[in-house]
């Protein structure tokens, strides 16, 4: 029992960052109807600028400047290389944000180095005792955290004018135009809210672990997610990567005992085994919007 | 008196070589090309030989997406499926460690490769064949992780992680192309070898996307819903996109490690994928030779920027001194010629040639 709370904790934990990552490719998709691969590069660019930063402050601090210039970053990349590819199809802007991961990813990994970079985060690989089982504090400070982040992004969609303008201008472009909304600055602003909360999964993702080059593989654990959810639900998105997180956790804890074929890091691949079984039944995930044909 | 570019027949207009130009040109080609063993180095040669297969790799995956508009971003595992189909089956019988069938025979092994893919492209194609757009590039990648955890932890067959098992052998009838011979070296032999099998690949490609099936495919990417009304069974040219593409997959996945002589698990990753995407766009999409120049350019690019250090001082040859490696410098260039090729000339290196042939068609009228 005790094992199965710690595993289920783990699990919320690991869940919430793909929820993070989830919410930004959401974010992006919604408004420009492209899966945007560079959000791998923005959560390592978010974790690195924080490890630097916390160098001269306060760890708090360094995270909010640390996503502030990676929100920043993400803007300029959609200013720079997404904006003069509207209207062009999606498969290309989407290979196009390939190219940006692989650049932005290369220079990341280049200040990296070889070694861990140690994030200097209060809570480290320290341990709670909640009944009877060993629980990870930063799990806890990830999961609290990505709730608080949730509610704050629902709140800013649902009542701000801002909000309401990047509704309006995922459910209609042009007649958000119309009525005042700058498609353009939509733009700009999904982009940097998505590499800013990309930015935070890499900051939480690497708090006690540490920062490595090969972190950026969890990002792209993310796309199962987006894709259980549905790739336009951001409720979805938040559901679909809790669950396939704690999944996964469970995999990991209890998953010794199947077949040595499968292998011991089989939790691994887990979120894309469940995300093919799922696209078996519903083609466009659980929470997504039903593509309506015309002729 | 003949004229050369009054078509009379849909047949005409559609036929391999259809003007004089491309007759000469394929012909000066064909000629450098077999000249190229003599002229250059062998260390070239292989490069040349890779780029070949990453050519056919590239043909295969430019028929699902170029010409089907089925984005895939799988093609790394039929690749490696093909690859250790090929190994298995021309592997060491009296190994204890790996499968191996000892069937050296070129064409068995590299037909069973590509069976082997194209079957399990089958599998995954109706699958493919109910998901649109982004959907399927998605579905595609997690079929890569999967084949990666596979290939990384069935040891008898590939070897283990680090590990790796010796690559296919290549012999025909008898005759060894991976060894030193007496009259060729063991790259001109591979060169030529696999100059052959693109040349081959190439044509039956260009003949499928000339024929009914190409016409198709290129209905069902253009407005699948169109295509169905006009009476296209779009599932099924889906399906056969997929088969056809995964089996040239299988078949330079079969033939891409020959030349260094290993395969290792881990080398059917995303990065894979994606670089077989950037040999498609950066050529053109839905063209033959744009997928082949695309796949020279891509394959050739490692080498040239190797040469960049001894230009510039400032970027270092290995990873162990401080500043700019030639690999980051590599990788980063990679990435912006993906951007750029997009935004600046999305139709690939086929674009800028089809530019460069308007212009000196009708030179010195612009126009």
């Amino acid at each position: 029992m005790n094992e199965f709370l710690a595993t289920v904790v783990r699990g919320l934990g690991n869940g919430s960052i793909y929820a993070l990552l989830a919410l930004g490719f959401v974010i992006v998709y919604k408004s420009m109807r492209v899966i945007s691969f560079a959000q791998p590069a923005f959560m390592m660019a978010g974790a690195l600028l924080t490890g630097y930063l916390v160098l001269s402050m306060n760890f708090f601090l360094a995270v909010l400047v640390a996503l502030l210039l990676t929100a920043l970053l993400g803007a300029g990349v959609e200013r720079l290389a997404l904006r003069p590819m509207i209207g062009k199809p999606v498969f290309v802007i989407a290979i196009i944000t390939l190219g940006v991961d692989i650049v932005i990813r290369t220079v990341v990994n280049s200040f990296i180095g070889l070694d861990i970079r140690q994030m200097g985060d209060p809570w480290g690989l320290e341990q709670l005792g909640v009944l009877g089982a060993r629980i990870d504090q930063r799990h806890l400070a990830t999961l609290v955290a990505t709730l608080i982040v949730v509610a704050a992004l629902f709140a800013f969609y649902r009542w701000s004018r801002t909000g309401l303008a990047m509704r309006a201008a995922s459910s209609d472009q042009e007649v958000a135009l119309a009525q005042g909304v700058s498609v353009g600055r939509v733009f700009s602003l999904a982009w940097a809210l998505a590499a800013a909360l990309a930015g935070l999964a890499g900051v939480f993702l690497s708090t006690g672990i540490g920062l490595e080059q090969n972190l950026w593989l969890t990002a792209l654990k993310a796309l199962p997610v987006i894709i259980l959810g549905g790739l336009d639900s951001l409720g979805g998105a938040v559901i679909a990567g809790l669950s396939i997180g704690i999944v996964e956790a469970l995999v990991g804890s209890y998953g010794d005992n199947l077949h040595p074929v499968f292998g011991g890091d089989f939790f691994l691949v887990v979120p894309y085994l469940l995300m093919l079984l799922v696209l078996l039944v519903r083609p466009y995930g659980l929470f997504g919007a039903r593509e309506v044909e015309r002729i | 008196m003949s004229r050369p570019l009054l078509y009379l027949s849909y047949k005409q207009d559609m036929a391999l070589l259809n003007t004089p130009a491309k007759r000469w040109w394929t012909l000066v080609l064909g000629l450098v090309a077999v000249a190229l063993p003599f002229l250059l180095t062998d260390d070239l040669l292989v490069v040349l030989a890779t780029a070949c297969v990453a050519s056919i790799g590239a043909i295969g995956l430019n028929i699902v997406t170029g010409y089907g508009g089925q984005v895939s971003l799988g093609h790394a595992f039929f690749l490696g499926l093909g690859a250790y189909t090929a190994a298995a089956l021309s592997g060491d019988p009296d190994s204890t460690r790996l499968i191996g069938f000892g069937i050296t025979s070129l064409p068995v092994w590299l037909l069973a490769a590509g069976l082997v893919a194209g079957l399990a492209g089958l599998i995954v194609a109706p699958l493919a064949a109910r998901l649109r757009g982004l959907y399927l590039a998605v579905v595609t990648l997690g079929l890569v992780f999967i084949g990666e955890h596979i290939f990384k932890h069935w040891r008898e067959l590939t070897g283990g992680v680090g590990v790796g098992r010796p690559a296919a052998v290549p012999e025909l009838f008898g005759f060894q192309f991976a060894v030193d011979g007496e009259l060729f070296t063991k790259a001109q032999k591979l060169y030529l070898l696999m100059l052959v099998l693109l040349v081959i690949f190439g044509v039956l490609a260009r003949n499928l996307v000339r024929s009914r099936t190409g016409r198709a495919l290129a209905a069902v990417r253009d407005r699948d819903l169109a295509a169905e009304v006009i009476g296209v069974d779009v599932t099924r040219y889906k399906m056969i996109a997929f088969a056809v593409s995964s089996f040239y997959a299988g078949v330079a996945g079969a033939l891409l490690y020959v030349m260094i002589g290993f395969v290792e698990p881990g080398s059917f990753n995303l990065g894979m994928s994606v670089q077989y995407i950037a040999m498609v766009l950066i050529g053109g999409v839905a063209t033959i030779s744009g997928s082949v120049l695309g796949a020279l350019f891509i394959t050739l690019l490692p080498r040239v920027t190797r040469e960049l250090p001894a230009v510039l001082p400032f970027i270092s040859g290995s990873s162990a001194a401080g500043g700019i490696t030639v690999f980051q410098v590599e990788t980063i260039l990679y990435g912006l010629l993906i951007i750029g090729f997009l935004i600046f000339e999305p139709r690939g290196l086929f674009g800028i040639w089809i530019r460069v042939r308007t212009y000196w068609k009708s030179w010195p009228f612009s126009h």
